[in-house]
């Protein structure tokens, strides 16, 4: 099963990082993402594309993880030459992940 | 007052000029904010202002206020915005203007300055601010003199100032989003500087709503598809009480949905740790905050819990780093990728034999893989089509000036160039990159200043 079928997500970036925030679609599923989208797991994920480290928080409150990546944008909003330079596309490219349930 | 309802109706300078105006007129509200400066924006501005110093604001914001002035005045919607850009004083002397020519009366206008540090980095440096990137770390030293603006973000403390001494519209300069938000509530409950939990609910009100639709149908990835009316979504309307708790809706019969799916990806939005939100007045902590629908379009959040801020304030400069330009093409079947990889190859020969002194190239196929690269690795590779996009980033204009001469020529490389998706030849467009760094709050001293019309 791949993360898109029980999570939602929105990225953004802050300079030179990207924040993805991952949401359960259904709050029961939360204690899976906890398990399964572990910071070890999303920088394997985007292997080349974020050089620097992950860090993640957890809200249960909210049913949801946030997560940063650090060094992920080629060196941030006005001066990147990716085409998402925003990282707007990022939280939907964890989506594809694979998870075990 | 039971509840203030506060509307935002602009997200970013060029967000749609309709979603101003379609809060003012859709319902009831209060207040509306308007959010008009992204990072480097300052910098720009400033350039305008330097050649002509009745410019270096929004102008934008001017042509929304001569459509909607006359009746925010007659039924007491007060406006808070961060078009001031660098030259706040302008832009409210054009506010004034526009009252003065269309003879409305009673405009207040509110002007908070006070952000611009840019005169004052040789003293903050004399005195050992250090000044240096606050995210890398980077020296000071290696972008002094080419930085171009220099403001440190306000929070909502003058503009609950310029509320209380009587203006009904605010215009700041560089100014916490939420700011916007905090600052008016404030103001209407006579909440105190030191009632954290309070500060911290209306900055997450602020938060909620300072990114526009984004919180009530647009950009939403749980479920764009179930959207209606994407084309009149409705901007978000937060409803706050005196005890912090609020309820995010919008206008009846607009696009778009409040549902705690909506909510919680923007609450998500741009955050770093949850429980340590900084602005100039609270720490927020997002961590105990509780989302739940309370009826159609209307999403109750409560929970926020605040602490007291640091005591520094951020500072966003723009420095000037460099030349960057992108050149697109269009390859077709058969054989598409190939096509667009040769003739990157023979593109990328033609740069080396030339030497240009470049500081980065890309090379992207646009339609194969741009985006999210072998993150989610494309289907297959026997495209319809594909468009190649090399960029570079270069010191001069010059050399990127050189680099566009060579991409005509590839029309005499692989077949099929389909002509340049971009139009004419590429110009050079100057970057202006960010500088965030923090001062000491006791360095910055915001001033506010009321204006009245006739």
């Amino acid at each position: 099963m791949r993360l898109i079928d029980v999570a939602h997500a929105r990225s953004g970036d802050k300079g030179d990082s990207v924040n993805i925030g991952l949401i359960a679609l259904d709050r029961s599923d939360y204690p899976l993402l906890v398990k399964e989208v572990t910071a070890e797991r999303v920088a394997h994920h985007f292997a080349g594309v974020c050089l620097g480290e992950v860090k993640r928080y957890e809200l249960p409150n909210l049913g949801a993880l946030n997560f940063i990546l650090t060094s992920a944008l080629g060196g941030g909003g006005t001066t990147s030459l990716r085409v998402d330079a925003q990282g707007k596309a990022m939280g939907e490219a964890l989506l594809f992940m694979e998870i075990d349930v | 007052m039971n509840t203030v309802r506060i509307a935002n109706g602009q997200a970013f300078w060029g967000d749609s000029p309709a979603a101003p105006v379609a809060q003012v007129r859709g319902g009831d509200i209060d207040y509306l904010t308007l959010d008009y400066l992204a990072e480097i924006t300052m910098s720009v501005l400033r350039k305008q202002y330097e050649r002509d110093p009745d410019a270096g604001y929004a102008r934008d914001f001017v042509d929304l206020m001569s459509e909607i002035m006359e009746e925010c005045l007659k039924r007491d919607i007060k406006v808070v915005a961060n078009a001031g850009g660098v030259n706040p004083q302008g832009c409210a002397q054009a506010l004034l203007d526009v009252a003065a020519s269309k003879g409305i009366s009673g405009l207040r206008v509110g002007v908070v300055t006070g952000d611009d540090i840019m005169a004052q980095l040789d003293d903050l440096e004399s005195e050992g601010v250090p000044l240096q990137n606050l995210d890398t770390g980077t020296s000071f030293d290696e972008v002094r003199d080419r930085i171009a603006s220099a403001n440190a973000y306000l929070g909502a403390e003058p503009i609950a100032r310029a509320l209380a001494d009587g203006a009904n519209v605010v215009i700041t300069g560089r100014c916490t989003d939420p700011g916007l938000v905090l600052g008016p509530l404030v103001h209407e409950f006579g909440w105190q500087w030191d009632d954290w939990n309070l500060l911290a609910a209306g900055t997450v009100a602020g938060h909620t709503i300072e990114c526009g639709a984004q919180a009530s149908g647009g950009n939403f990835q749980g479920g764009w598809r179930t959207m209606d009316d994407l084309a009149h979504v409705g901007y978000p309307i937060v409803e706050v009480s005196a005890d912090g708790t609020f309820v995010v809706t919008k206008h009846p019969g607009t696009g778009g949905a409040v549902t705690t799916a909506t909510v919680t990806e923007q609450l998500l939005y741009e955050l770093g740790d949850p429980a340590t939100y900084l602005s100039p007045e609270v720490t927020a902590d997002f961590t105990a905050l509780q989302v739940q629908e309370v009826g159609p379009d209307r999403v109750e959040v409560t929970g926020a819990r605040g602490r007291p801020p640091t005591d520094s304030l951020k500072v966003s400069m723009a420095y000037s780093d460099g030349f960057q330009g992108a050149a697109m093409i269009t390859y077709a079947w058969p054989d598409a990728i190939a096509k667009a990889e040769l003739a990157d190859s023979v593109l990328r020969t033609r740069l080396k034999d030339l030497g240009l002194p470049l500081r980065a190239i890309r090379t992207d196929l646009v339609g194969y893989n741009s985006v999210h690269g072998r993150v989610v690795p494309p289907a297959g590779s026997d495209q319809s089509e594909v468009v190649l996009r090399v960029s570079i980033w270069a010191d001069d204009p010059d050399t990127v000036s050189r680099f566009a001469a060579e991409i005509a020529p590839l029309v005499m490389g692989p077949p099929g160039f389909t002509g340049l998706l971009a139009g004419g030849r590429m110009r050079p467009s100057r970057v202006m990159a960010y500088w965030p760094t923090l001062v000491p709050k006791s360095v910055v001293d915001p001033q506010v200043i009321v204006r009245d019309g006739v």
